[in-house]
Parts: C-alpha cells; structure tokens; sequence
C-alpha cells in the first residue's frame, strides 16, 4: 500500500545499569515513557535519559556481556511469528547476527499497551524497535571509538561485533558495560532508510524452528513448576448448566488424587498425573442444573437471527436487484495447545503461567478474583499453541488461580479437548441479508443487513472465567492503527453508489470470542460472493467486473497479481472451477484465487490456491507467506466443513473428530503467495486472507457446482 | 503399582503405573519427556503422534501396558545428537512450522510414512491425519517430498 512511512521520532530511553540497556515507549500515541523525564530537552535526536524508575510501557533491549543482544517483548508468540520479525528488526538495525538476538515475550506490566491483537503487532513495533536498536549500536560504536581513540564515523557494525579500518574488532557484549556509560553518541541513531535493509525484507526461517523439530519449544502445559499438579476440571453437559450437588468420595478415594475443589465452572480434581486427574474426574458424581440455553436448539438461534436482521428497507426507483441471504455458524477456535494455565496462589502473592493476548487485563481480573492486588500477582507469558482470537480471553488461567487458592496448592490446569470445543469460545453465528441495486450496468446502492449472536453475562457466569467477548472485540478494533483501512462495509470497497449497513443482534449466554478477523470473517466473506453475483447478473466477468469498481489501486494490483499467476479463467473440466475475492483492513490488502474440484459435491477439495498481498513493507516475507496459507486454510475449513451445533443448550461436537477442521486431505495440493513490493509502513497481515479466501473459496464452490452458497459451512 | 521397563530414546526405563495409563501421561507427567502434546486424548488429532517399534503410534490412546520390552521413540529420540534427522532439518529448510504445537507429531507422522515408502505420493501424503491448525499443510507437503528416496 502506497501509505508514507511515518517520519515520528520515537524516543529512546537509557536504562541505568551495568550493561547497554536502552528503552522505546510503545502504542501509536506513545510520547513520553512512564517514570522517564526527558533530560537535555531541545537537543533534538533520540535522548539520553537515565531512567531509574520502572521500565513499564517500553520495549526494552539490553547488550550482555555474553554477546547476547535480548529484547523483553510485550507481544505473545502464537505462531505468528512476531519473535521472528521483531528478531529481524533489531538485527537490521544493530547489525546483529540474527542467532545472537533472543527475544523473550514480557510478563506482564503494570501498565502499557501489552495487547496481542487487531493484526498490528509488526505495525506497532516497527518503529520502535528499530530505534531503539539504531540508538544501542550508536552507543557501541562510539565505546568503540574511545577505546581505540579512532573517529567514530571510521568504524563500521557487522555481525555483532565493531569493527575498526585495520580489522580490529570488538563483539558488542566486549562494549556492553562501556556503552552504557555513554549518553550522547557520536554517530547518528537513526534507523536506516529501506535501501540499505539487508534483514528486514528477507525471506527468513523462524528463530525457534529448531526448538520446535527437536520438541524443546515449551508451552505452559511443558513447564515445571515445583508443587504443581496436574488439574483437570469437571464441567456441565450444557453450556453454563450450574452445579447443585457433588459427591466426590470415590474421586477422593482414588490414587493419586491430591484435592477436589468446586470450580467456579465445575468441579477441579488435582491428581499426580492427568491420568489419574482424568479417571478421578469421571468418578465424581455431580448433579448439574441445565444452563440457561437448555430448550435452545440451532434451528431457533437461527430463527432468532434471522429475525433480527434489520430492514433492508426499499430498493431506488428504477434499479434492478441482486440479492443474497447468509448464514454462517458458529466456529472453535480450537487451538491446538488447549487452555493450560499454571497457577501458584499463595495468601500473600501469586503467581501464573499461561499464554495471553491480553496479559495485563489478565492479571488484573486474577487478582481481583483471588483477592490480591495486582502488585501482588505475576503473569508469566508463554509462548502459545496457536490462537486465533482464543487467547484474547483467560478463562482457564483465572479458573487455575481460583482452584489454585481453593486446593491451598500450585496447580497446572489444563482443559480437555472436549472441554475446549463444547464450553470454549466461539465465532458467533451470524446471518446477513444483503441488496445490490444495479441500473445502466452499475451498481448505485449496496445495502449490508446483520445479525449476529452477541454474549450476556448475568446469568451465565461466564464473566468470571476471564475478558468479556464483546470488550475484545471493540479492542481489537481499537488495536487498529489510524491508517487502517475502512470497517468492512463502512465505506466499501467497491464504488457501489450509496452504501449502507447495519446490524442487530441476539442476545444469549454463550462464551463467544474474537476469531482471525473477527467480523470480516463473516461479512466480507458474504459481500465478495454477491460481487460475483452482481458481476453475473451484469454479464461480466468477475475479475473485470471487480477491476472496474474496485476504489484502491492497490487492491486492483493485487487482483491483477492472482488473475495472471493463477491463470484465471483458464479451462476446466466439468465439476471444477476458479473463484477470487479481495479484502482490504489493517492498512494492507489482500486477493485470493482457487481452484476446486467439486465433482463430488459433498467431498470439495480446494486444489490450488494463488494469494497476493500487498502490506507494505513486509518484514519477513517467508513469515507472511506462512500466514496467507494459515488463512487460506482458515478460509477452506469455515466455508466448507469446520463449524459447530447447538443442540439443547450444548455444542454437538467435542473434537477434531466432529469438527471438521481441515487435514492434509482437505488443504490444497499447491500453494502459491505473491507479496507485492513496498517500502511504505508495514500493515496488518495475521488476519487479513480469511474474508478473501473464505470468499474465493465459495465462489469457486458456486462456479463448479451451479450453486449460490448460501448457509457455511457447506457440508455441515 | 505394576512396574513397566521399556527402551525410550534409546535408553532403558521403568516407569511404576496403572497398566492402563497412556503412555502420553508416562512420558509427559512421569518421565518429563513433553516433546509429544496432549490435543484431544482421544488419538484424532495426532498431536502426540510417536513410534512403537519404529511404527506411528498415538501414545493418547496406548496403555504402558502395551509398551513393556518394547522401543519407544518420540521427537526427542529422532536427532543424532546435534544432528537432525533428514525430516526435521527439512522441516526447518521449508520453515515449515509456525506455533509449532503439532510438529513433533507431523515429523514423527513423516518419518514414519517414509519408512513405508521412500517416494511417498500425494495420496500417501493425504492420508496424514495429523491436524495443524495453523494450517501449515502445503508446506509440510514439501517438506516431505523434499526428503526423499536419499534419506
């Protein structure tokens, strides 16, 4: 995207200490870091304030002595490889060997934007982090240059190390202590213009590959810690059903089980092993109260849906209409790490490990619900197995502090699968009504009506078992940077004449939750299939027809980049066929074009998938491939197979074995993604393929079969 | 408590379980061994996916009972001390993983493919249950076909 990069100086800050350690605020409105008085003020330039208070609200990077250049990230590592592109960053800027950065994720702060979310992590650190690696390797070179007495602007910074006109050379951690002592740097500590990136731009593995193929990347469930047991935890057959009576003797009585303790959503059973958790948890005799939702079925959530869809009111005078009816349902998260948390509760201070989107609102809500200040409680963030939106919420680390207190022991609580699927979040189910109105071969008015299922808490209790659905999702649009393009349907896409939107909703006691691109998902997803609509209603070509209305040139590049690479309109046999869609959100946009085989019907499988993005700066593109393929799978499953029932009150499906997440079997036999060259500000890109390819993937769907998709998942 | 002994990694050891504990909560809550993940209990997503005997096992759904004498291997045990088997070094070469939660399983679900047969088509490679829900599907793809009748 053509967008200019930013020209804001970020400051950077000097942490007292023995080695280089240097701090960046962070946030788009960041100015001044908490606890940091700007000293020398008018010099201009990044400043040398000696901060010796609190490092909150700041990325910080510190040299040690050992070489080692460690970066504290408050950002989680779900898979989406910020680690990796933050790495890269500091690498860039340092001249740094990428093997010599570590970078740990923060526990949570007291304060600060420590928010994983809304697709902005590369776009909110890229120029801080980048200034503060610029401002360390000014102070390197110019320890260097008073230890060799050379001018500084004769020396030169290249794998990890200065480097002096005759070949001498000092490793940074050789200059460490003598680099912290320097307040102004006699080299410039600007970043580098674009140019001269040699890290930033290259396709590069990620920096925890390795820990990964040998099984030693460690998860929340993979920790040792002293006393904690492993937890499993008893829940209702419906969706928030209460307890009204527990006989636990038997469990008790088992091997190996240390404690039996209500749980605000069940029955926690503390036990030596899972195993042994596990046989002791389906020995409880436990009378449950249906939950609120018990007479509910999914034929009734979608009567109540549909009728509460708002009007689409009366179509202009004179124009043609093309119209379209969608229902999609709900969808798990899954992740494939399910909820693990590791709580050590004690009366006067806890402390807990678990993977966070949100780990400061984390900590904020445990403390509260154990009875702590939050100066009293840790939030240790891990890395995540996946997440999608899941881990916005903490349910099972507030229910692991709870069982943690109540059982007087560290516990390691860990949901079942089935737990995950049939009482974890969901994408709410939504149904939309949408009227193109068409007259002299365009489109003037385009009219987007939904509704969808939105959370209550007072009956459901839910609440207490951590982050309110419907808060995460204003924050994840709050987490979008103000370049950020318009809200799906806010001002469209497309010159479509006058556009207009609204939505309504039913209200139920659910736990939903933010999935990868929250409402696009849905939304933009049934607006690309009636482009296709419009396009053949109109008798025109669905590449043409969107090359004709498209606003953004940008979003036509794209467009054109996967019409030519994925040959569209190429001939197919019977039963198979191409389909495309485009989204733009995040400051970036993206296209996608399929191929399926749907000679079969009830068994399409998406053969070949062509995607092109164009982010603007991409950090890494080998990263941002990786998740244009994540979404196309997104995209794949959601359209064709991966949703979940309500059946009386309870999710039907209990595990990848009913919910039809796509396998090897179902994901295409080539993958192709094209990133269009930029040197403006990196965009979103974690979440920005679902609605294109979810939509590619229904049009091709609608093109071999004859078919208009209306209800998604198709085979369901 | 019966006592099991079985070769794990290349290295004898007993473990004191109820025969019917799967060996995934052995190897995981007795024997610190974490490198096979726990992802639904119930041998369907295949996250813990190891091998028996050098043949694909879901230890979820394996009783230690059935392991006693017998050679068990997991992510752990497939590297030659710092060198990595032929799978997981291209798994790093095609940057395969992303959260990387289900790898050790997809690697040890390769590897055992592989062993069946040394050029494995795209049917063989179809027929991996093993879920990723990162969605890392085509490049595992050719990661696979990238090993190889060599290794």
């Amino acid at each position: 995207m053509a967008r200019p990069l930013s020209r804001r100086k970020f400051m950077v800050y000097s942490l007292a200490a023995s080695t280089l350690t240097v701090a960046a605020p962070l946030g788009c409105d960041a100015s001044s870091a908490e606890g940091a008085e700007p000293s020398g003020a008018g010099t201009g330039g990044p400043s040398d304030v000696l901060v010796t208070g609190t490092d909150e609200e700041m990325l910080v990077l510190e040299v040690t002595a050992a070489n080692r250049v460690v970066v504290r990230l408050p950002r989680v590592e779900v898979g989406q490889g910020i680690t990796t592109a933050v790495a890269m960053m500091i690498a860039e800027e340092l001249d740094a060997r990428l093997a010599d950065v570590d970078i740990p994720l923060a526990e949570a702060r007291k304060e600060g934007n420590q928010y994983t979310g809304g697709s902005n992590s590369v776009s909110s650190l890229y120029d801080p982090a980048r200034a503060l690696a610029a401002t360390a390797r000014a102070k390197l070179v110019t320890a260097a240059a008073r230890r060799w007495h050379l001018a500084p602007r004769l020396l030169r910074t290249r794998d990890t190390m200065v480097v002096a006109p005759d070949g001498r050379t000092a490793t940074f951690g050789s200059l460490t202590a003598a680099a912290a002592a320097i307040h102004r740097p006699a080299v410039p500590a600007e970043p580098k213009p674009a140019s001269r990136h040699r890290v930033i731009g290259r396709p590069t593995t990620r920096v925890d590959a390795r820990d990964i193929v040998t099984g030693k990347a460690a998860y929340a469930g993979d920790l040792t810690v002293a006393g904690a047991k492993p937890t499993v935890v008893a829940r209702p057959p419906t969706l928030g059903g209460k307890l009204v009576s527990v006989d636990s003797r038997a469990a008790r009585a088992m091997p190996g089980v240390r404690a039996v303790v209500r749980a605000a959503g069940g029955v926690a059973v503390v036990a030596d092993t899972f195993h042994h958790a596990f046989r002791a948890r389906d020995v409880l005799r436990i009378t449950w109260a249906p939950g609120p939702l018990a007479a509910l079925s999914d034929d009734a959530v979608r009567a109540r849906l549909r009728a509460a869809v708002p009007s689409l009111g009366t179509p202009l005078l004179g124009t043609r209409q093309v119209t379209g009816e969608f229902e999609f349902a709900f969808v798990s998260h899954a992740p494939m790490e399910v909820l693990t948390a590791v709580a050590d509760v004690r009366a006067d201070r806890a402390e807990i490990w678990f993977s966070s989107q949100t780990p400061t609102d984390a900590r904020d809500t445990i403390a509260s619900a154990v009875g702590l200040p939050g100066s009293k409680v840790r939030v240790h963030v891990m890395r995540g197995g996946g997440s999608f939106g899941r881990r916005l919420n903490y349910d099972a680390a507030v229910e692991a502090a709870l069982v943690s207190k109540a059982a007087g022991r560290p516990v390691k609580l860990m949901w079942s699968r089935n737990d995950d699927i049939r009482h974890g979040r969901m994408r709410p189910a939504s149904h939309h009504r949408i009227r193109a109105s068409h007259a002299g071969g365009r489109v003037v008015a385009f009219t987007h009506v939904t509704a969808s299922v939105s959370e209550v808490f007072e009956e459901s209790g839910f609440a207490v078992r951590g982050g309110r659905s419907g808060a995460v999702r204003a924050a994840s649009r709050e987490g979008r940077t103000p370049e950020a393009g318009p809200l799906p349907s806010d001002s469209g896409l497309y010159n479509f004449g006058r556009v207009k939107g609204e939505s309504g909703s039913v209200e139920l006691a659910m736990p939903l939750g933010a999935w990868r691109s929250v409402d696009s998902g849905t939304m933009r997803t049934a607006e690309e299939i009636v482009v296709d609509e419009i396009a053949a209603s109109l008798g025109e070509d669905a590449v043409a027809f969107r090359r004709k209305t498209l606003r953004n040139k940008a979003v036509r590049a794209v467009l054109d980049k996967v019409a030519s690479a994925g040959h569209w309109g190429r001939a197919l046999p019977h039963g198979r066929a191409q389909g495309v869609a485009v989204h733009e959100e995040y400051g970036s946009c993206v296209a996608c074009l399929v191929e399926i085989d749907a000679t079969d019907p009830d068994e399409p499988r998406v053969t070949h998938v062509v995607m092109a993005a164009d982010v603007g700066t991409a950090v890494n593109p080998r990263g941002l491939e990786a998740q244009l393929m994540g979404t196309a799978v997104d995209g794949i499953s959601t359209v064709l197979r991966a949703g979940l029932h309500i059946d009386r009150g309870a999710v039907r499906e209990g595990s990848f074995a009913d919910f039809h997440y796509a396998r090897q079997r179902h994901a295409p036999l080539r993958f192709e993604a094209h990133i269009m060259p930029s040197t403006g500000a990196p965009g979103g890109a974690g979440e920005l393929g679902v609605p294109a390819a979810a939509g590619a993937v229904a049009n091709a769907y609608a093109r071999a079969t004859g078919t208009r998709p209306r209800r998604f998942p198709l085979t369901f | 408590m019966p006592s099991y002994s079985f070769v794990l990694n290349g290295k004898p050891v007993t473990v004191d379980a109820p025969a019917d504990m799967p060996l995934l909560w052995v190897l995981r809550d007795l024997l610190h061994v974490t490198g096979p993940k726990y992802g639904c209990g119930v041998g369907v997503c295949r996250a813990c996916t190891s091998h028996l005997d050098g043949a694909e096992i879901q230890p979820c759904v394996v009783p230690v009972a059935d392991c006693r004498g017998r050679e068990v291997t997991t992510i752990e045990g497939l590297a030659d001390g710092d060198t990595l088997h032929p799978v997981q070094q291209a798994w790093i070469d095609h940057d395969v993983a992303q959260c990387g939660f289900c790898q050790p399983g997809q690697i040890m679900a390769a590897v055992a493919l592989l062993k069946r047969t040394s050029s494995p088509t795209d049917a063989d490679i179809d027929r991996i249950e093993n879920v990723c829900r990162c969605g890392t599907y085509c490049r595992i793809r050719e990661a696979i076909k990238s090993v190889g009748p060599a290794s």
